[in-house]
């Protein structure tokens, strides 16, 4: 038992790959054969994810000596470096397919999300602007939530709060869109691409489709991919400065 | 090599983070203004120049395709080491502002996709 602690501790990262697997694994399936596919399996490992936190404290299951590799796995720079990785599939060509509809509702729906979110935040208390700015970033994705807060230099609280709000609209979005596409007119392709847009979110995007018409799914993913890469230029720049002229000038 | 691809990711990556930097400098708030999404641009205009030149084969686009793959495992890790204990207080607002954020968008999708509706996509 003390070899093994020893060799765990001394390959923390190696470990994590495997533990991090071993929680993937489980939530595929558990998305798979106990959900029927209702809820994605990426939304479930990270609700697992935030769950372990409660082991630890400030650091969250890194707190436990053998769990330390996993601050290591998901510290920012590995996962800047991989979101970075996701901008590869990007395709100039499919967004000329996903036409002016698509670009226009990709900015929208980013502009309308962060705004409305950091308004909540705002309305809920929350008074400093980094903190603000990485709820509303939160409301976009659970990416760009934890991107901005980090880069901005927000609490590891606040950056938990802005992954917890970012799971909980995909939570929502995968389980509300079968039941709402009719009455939001979510019948062609074109208006697959606008929802993807204006959701943003892959993984509730895909899955709200797949339970609503198998047909529309890749047009809502074609928009959504881009979303977060947006949402991650936007939200700690441009978005940064607007809610901090507010705060100086005008509040 | 795949190494090729990793090292074109980083660095994009460095770039990124730097313009994010220097940009959150000139600005005078010290903090990295969007180096990710930089960092994003940077590594599609590259692409699409290397692909151009014939340069970026199969081999290389593999070693960037592994790290994109992987990113949802990482969020897994870096949500299994927030305070997530001081956040229980905040968790009405990650309800509220998921939620209401979410209606508002859908709310759109009639209107917005008005817009350019006899796209190519449409005619599919």
């Amino acid at each position: 038992m003390e070899i093994l602690e020893k060799i765990i501790e001394m390959n923390g990262l190696i470990f994590a790959f495997l533990f991090v697997g071993l929680i993937m694994l489980l939530s595929f399936w558990i998305s798979k054969n106990l959900l029927r596919g209702k809820i994605p399996g990426a939304a479930i490992a990270i609700l697992i994810g935030l769950g372990l936190a409660f082991l630890g404290d400030e650091k969250g299951i890194s707190d436990i000596p053998i769990f330390a590799g996993i601050a290591v796995l998901g510290g920012s720079m590995f996962r800047d470096f991989t979101i970075v990785a996701t901008a590869m599939s990007a395709d100039i060509s499919k967004i000329k397919q996903a036409g002016i509809a698509g670009i226009i509702s990709l900015f929208v729906g980013i502009t309308i999300t962060f705004f409305t979110g950091a308004l909540i935040a705002f309305l809920m208390g929350y008074s400093d602007v980094v903190s603000i700015t990485t709820i509303g970033a939160g409301a976009c994705t659970y990416i760009v939530g934890p991107v901005t807060g980090t880069a901005l230099g927000a609490s590891s609280e606040v950056i938990a709060i802005s992954v917890a709000t970012g799971v909980v609209k995909t939570i929502f979005t995968t389980i509300i869109t079968p039941i709402i596409a009719k009455k939001i007119k979510l019948i062609t392709p074109h208006d697959a691409v606008v929802f993807g847009g204006l959701i943003g979110t892959t993984s509730g995007v895909v899955a709200g489709l797949a339970a609503t018409n198998e047909k529309l799914v890749p047009y809502g993913a074609l928009t959504a991919t881009f979303y977060t890469g947006l949402g991650c230029l936007l939200c700690p720049s441009i978005f940064y400065l607007i809610l901090t002229f507010l705060n100086n000038y005008v509040i | 090599m795949k190494i090729y691809g990793v090292s074109l990711l980083a660095a994009c990556f460095l770039i990124g983070k730097f313009l994010g930097n220097l940009l959150g400098k000139i600005i005078n708030i010290n903090t990295d203004v969007g180096g990710v999404g930089f960092s994003m641009i940077i590594l599609i205009v590259s692409s699409i120049y290397l692909k151009k030149k014939g340069w970026l084969i199969p081999e290389t686009k593999k070693g960037v395709l592994f790290w994109s793959s992987i990113y949802i495992p990482i969020i897994v890790a870096m949500a299994a080491t927030l305070n997530v204990k001081a956040a229980v207080s905040g968790g009405l607002v990650a309800v509220l502002a998921g939620i209401i954020t979410t209606i508002f968008c859908m709310m759109l999708v009639p209107l917005l996709s008005k817009i350019g509706s006899r796209d190519k996509i449409s005619k599919k």
